[in-house]
């Protein structure tokens, strides 16, 4: 997956939680990567954001941070 | 076994809540109001002899054979049209009706050739049938009077013949296609003795016949009989199974000789369809033994060698030493499977086994995810679990339905059926489309409001209708109080009545009249029963998900769920894409919608499957193409399904295919996806296997085996032997050993069994201790997951962008004669009525291209070019452009672009961006297409012909 793909799937996500209030919204991003990507395309995230994660989406950002934590 | 008669009781039998009690030829009887004294008679298994009435249609008292004598009362009325009255005393037989009778049937054989012997009704026609009861033994007239023998016999269309000679003008096909199918393409032309059926002045083909059957099933002569049956004879046994084609499910008697179909005809005990067909289950089943079937396993080492015909054992030996290959040099999870709507919940259910027993991963999904994969998101996360939540029988207490995105009529056809008879008895009716789909306006039934969307604001438009119904006061405030999360109501209340959603702020998105959707807004919320009815229009975009969200929240806030005549229903795109939901072909999820990370849930099938299986989701159907042009992604096991045709973006999923070093294929075809692979398992059709399917309703249906498999093994036999040969063998006798093994480890699925099943007929799931009888209506007094969820839905225009290079929108569906990548059905006469893919455009965006009807033209976007001919049609609006996908030659998913749904990856299939213009070649692809049909699809046969 390129990242350029990966990105626009994170943030599409994000634009459908933004509306939510924020915290709920944070989980939300969060949980869906959780129970719907693949390790490898979960882990693909976390090393673009460890690379600056130019592109992301802020919420996306906020929402990997929960993703390094055990579920 | 011998054929199914099933009871015609002549006219149908009511519902009512009175019931009346009458004596009839001195028996004492008793009928629900309204029955007719035919049909009371019926009841008691008295045959009125008939030849006009038949129980699927309305009384018409035309042939006068059905008269009895009711005490006290003059004459000899016709006990079709009769009701029952209290205390009546009827007589079916006496020296007066017997008299009368065969008067009547010496006038009919006045006027009917007498070439019983040769006739292809010959045993099977009921005025040959009524002749018998009435004890014909002669005609006083004689045969050299005026008569009808010289008329000739029109066989346009494929599948039946038209022989007025033999036609007695009783009217039931002219009735059934207008009472039952709703097309009202027949009629009696002409008057007195020159009356005489006709497709309106021209012949069937070129009429407004849709080849449903219902005419043919209704007549009582050879007038109207099918092809199969003249050419074959009549059948001598048959087997109740269901339809391999839509995701209504209908049932069928495949009526057979030996192991030969002669016909298909809709069994009327099937709750789906009761009685009724379409054009593709009803006659458009020649594909299965098509000379094109593949019945020999093939393997080849790259794609450019020819496939060589080989055992099962050395087929099956080289995909399992492929996968396992794989797996040792790139890891466990460099390989995966794709399961198929096509095929059953038992097949299925294996697949998913295999892959994630067998091979150890949770690398499996299914062509849902093209399709209603948001449907199961969306309405799992709004009412609890992911299934529409009616029966079909339910839109008959509809009193407004509201059709989004779906063509019924075409893609769904005996339920467009039950929905127009419900709408020409005075239902009210909102379409929301951007073509003016058929339904918009067919004989008798015209939508009270359309709402010509643009493709891409659906969310914005469901936003609006939700809005008027906040801000104009019309929520069903006791249902969201007492069956809704108040807190999340509250917070969704406030984001919906925000000026934004307004139908005015909305207006420029949706290009929708403001007034138009307030309107639609209130017949929705106020004029009773309200039923929303979905299809791919839906779910193919980028917020499918958020979408189905949004129907959702308009039917909890206006209370629409829970009752008949309400709900929110999908209409599958095919015979079992809910089944291949309900059983655990998405890579997050077992059997019965439980994610892989539930400890429980895994402990269970680990102790019955005997194997370690992941917690973590796997990759989706697009991922793993995507793993494959990285390079990540290396071996695929798909049964009965053609990515190559079917999903978005058709170069890269060839790309992604070819970076793959073992593509096994398990269909009855060579299909697009089998250029790409290396391995091919011959597959079996419905009609060579048992199972199951379950429909758009949640009704699991038995699939009989009416012939033994073509290549010697069912699918569920062939994943079997692969799993054996992968080291993980499975022990099924019989695909219902493994429906109880579902049983066991689903609990919506815990009272299902072929014994349930062959008692009920069918069953609509959950199906266990708490409804041992399935559940019609889901969500009753409370929804599954509790409390029903309003979900946040806000408008998200997608990134596919129209600009100067590519002005116009693409949207892509299907239509009636063609089924989805038209594997089977481009293998039947269906042909005759789409032989290629057109472009539909309107007239004012083909003038200002120079483009006249039948021009080809290239449709450009940015993910590549086709060639295909024009046709205008003003059901378009100005701006959008569609086109279907059924020929695989024409390649309309080269046009389509990556773009997915947010939640679930399903492909953005509705909205492109693109550009039209007059051309006179194929386009590059189409080109290359055809260089590849020949040099990719190669057999060397040589071995078996020096043999």
């Amino acid at each position: 997956m390129t990242t350029e793909r990966m990105l626009t799937m994170a943030n599409q996500i994000a634009d459908f939680f933004r509306s939510f209030p924020h915290e709920e919204a944070v989980a939300g991003v969060a949980q869906h990567v959780r129970q719907f990507w693949d390790p490898r395309m979960r882990r693909k995230l976390l090393e673009h954001l460890d690379a600056g994660g130019e592109g992301f989406d802020p919420l996306v950002r906020e929402a990997a941070a929960r993703l390094r934590q055990p579920a | 076994m011998g054929l199914i008669k099933e009871l015609d009781t002549g006219t149908p039998i009511r519902v009512a809540d009175r019931r009346v009690s009458l004596t009839i030829d001195g028996v004492a009887v008793s009928v629900p109001e309204g029955t007719s004294v035919m049909a009371a008679a019926a009841s008691m298994g008295t045959q009125i002899p008939k030849l006009c009435a038949t129980d699927m249609l309305e009384p018409f008292g035309s042939c006068r054979l059905c008269l009895v004598e009711i005490e006290g009362r003059r004459g000899t009325p016709a006990s079709c049209t009769t009701p029952v009255e209290p205390g009546m005393k009827v007589h079916t037989q006496t020296p007066r009706l017997a008299r009368l009778r065969r008067g009547v049937m010496e006038l009919y054989i006045s006027d009917h050739p007498l070439d019983c012997l040769t006739c292809p009704a010959n045993g099977d026609c009921e005025l040959q049938d009524m002749a018998g009861v009435v004890g014909l033994r002669d005609v006083r007239y004689g045969y050299a009077g005026a008569n009808h023998f010289e008329a000739e016999t029109d066989a346009s269309n494929p599948y039946f013949s038209f022989d007025p000679t033999k036609c007695i003008v009783c009217s039931r096909c002219v009735r059934a296609c207008e009472e039952v199918q709703g097309t009202f393409a027949l009629t009696i032309e002409g008057r007195g003795f020159g009356s005489a059926v006709s497709p309106g002045g021209t012949d069937f083909l070129g009429s407004e016949c849709v080849s449903c059957g219902a005419c043919v099933q209704a007549c009582p002569t050879s007038t109207l009989i099918e092809k199969s049956v003249i050419e074959a004879g009549q059948p001598e046994h048959s087997v109740v199974t269901t339809c391999a084609y839509c995701g209504v499910g209908c049932a069928f008697k495949a009526e057979m000789q030996g192991e030969s179909v002669v016909r298909m005809v809709p069994f009327k005990g099937g709750k789906a369809n009761e009685g009724h067909s379409c054009v593709k289950g009803r006659f458009a089943w020649g594909y299965a033994t098509h000379k094109d079937r593949i019945v020999k396993p093939m393997i080849r080492d790259r794609i450019t060698d020819p496939w060589r015909e080989v055992s099962w054992e050395e087929a099956i030996g080289r995909a399992a030493g492929e996968f396992r290959r794989i797996q040792a040099q790139y890891g466990r999870d460099a390989v995966g499977g794709i399961t198929s709507s096509r095929c059953t919940n038992e097949e299925t259910f294996l697949v998913q086994k295999l892959v994630r027993a067998g091979f150890g991963t949770n690398n499996v999904d299914t062509c849902a995810r093209v399709c209603h994969s948001p449907t199961g998101y969306g309405l799992k996360q709004t009412f609890g679990t992911s299934a529409g939540t009616q029966d079909f029988r339910s839109v008959d207490h509809s009193d407004v339905v509201l059709v989004i995105g779906a063509n019924p009529t075409d893609g769904h056809p005996v339920f467009a059926s039950r929905l127009k008879k419900r709408l020409r008895a005075g239902a009210r009716l909102i379409v929301a489309d951007p073509r003016r789909i058929d339904l918009v306006k067919t004989p008798h039934v015209r939508a009270d409001h359309h709402l010509q969307l643009l493709p891409g604001s659906n969310v914005a438009l469901i936003n609006a209708l939700a809005h008027v119904v906040v801000t104009e006061g019309l929520v069903d405030e006791a249902f969201v109080r007492e069956r809704c999360d108040l807190q999340h109501f509250e917070v969704w209340a406030r984001f919906i009545a925000e000026e934004r959603n307004s139908p005015e702020a909305t207006q420029a998105i949706t290009g929708v009249p403001a007034e138009e959707v307030r309107a639609a807004a209130r017949l929705y919320a106020t004029g009773g029963a309200a039923a929303i009815y979905y299809g791919l229009g839906v779910t193919e975009h980028s917020q499918g998900s958020t979408m189905v969200m949004g129907m959702a929240n308009l039917a909890m806030v206006t209370g629409n769920i829970g009752r008949d005549g309400v709900g929110v229903n999908p209409l599958r795109g095919q015979n079992n894409v809910q089944g291949s939901c309900d059983m655990g072909s998405f890579p997050h999820e077992f059997s019965g919608y439980r994610h892989v990370s539930d400890d429980a849930t895994r402990d269970m099938f680990e102790a019955l499957w005997g194997r370690e299986l992941s917690a973590e989701p796997g990759l989706r159907i697009p991922n793993m193409l995507d793993e494959a042009v990285d390079g990540a992604f290396k071996g695929l096991y798909i049964q009965g399904e053609d990515i190559a045709q079917s999903d978005p973006n058709t170069q890269h999923v060839v790309a992604g295919l070819m970076a793959m070093e073992c593509v096994v294929i398990q269909d009855i075809f060579l299909n697009e996806t089998a250029k790409y692979a290396h391995v091919f398992l011959p597959g079996s059709s419905f009609l060579e296997k048992d199972g199951t399917f379950t429909n758009a309703e949640r009704r699991i249906s038995r699939v009989r085996k009416v012939m033994a498999p073509l290549a010697g093994m069912a699918d569920w036999e062939v994943t079997m032997a692969l799993s054996e040969a992968l080291g993980y063998p499975m022990a099924y006798t019989h695909p219902s050993e493994i429906m109880d093994e579902i049983a066991r480890l689903t609990p919506t699925f815990a009272g299902v069994s072929y014994a349930r099943l062959d008692e009920l007929g069918s069953v609509q799931w959950p199906c266990n201790d708490a409804a041992p009888e399935g559940t019609p209506i889901m969500h009753v007094d409370r929804f599954v997951r509790g409390k029903g969820q309003f979900m946040i839905t806000e408008f998200v225009p997608t990134q596919e962008r129209t600009g100067p290079r590519f002005p116009l929108i693409l949207t892509t569906g299907r239509i009636l004669t063609q089924y989805n990548v038209g594997a089977q059905t481009r293998r039947t006469a269906n042909l005759v009525w789409h032989d290629e893919d057109v472009l539909e455009i309107h007239p004012f965006d083909a003038e200002s291209r120079g483009v006249r009807d039948g021009d080809l033209v290239s449709l450009t976007s940015r993910s590549g070019e086709i060639s295909l001919r024009a046709l205008l049609t003003d059901r378009m609006q100005p701006g959008v452009v569609y086109t279907t996908f059924h020929h695989a030659v024409t390649g309309a998913n080269v046009v389509t672009t990556d773009y997915s749904d947010w939640a679930t990856n399903c492909p953005e299939y509705k909205v492109t961006a693109v550009e039209v213009r007059r051309t006179n070649h194929l386009s590059s692809w189409q080109e290359r297409h055809r260089v590849e049909e020949e040099e990719l699809t190669r057999v060397d046969r040589g071995a078996e012909a020096a043999e």
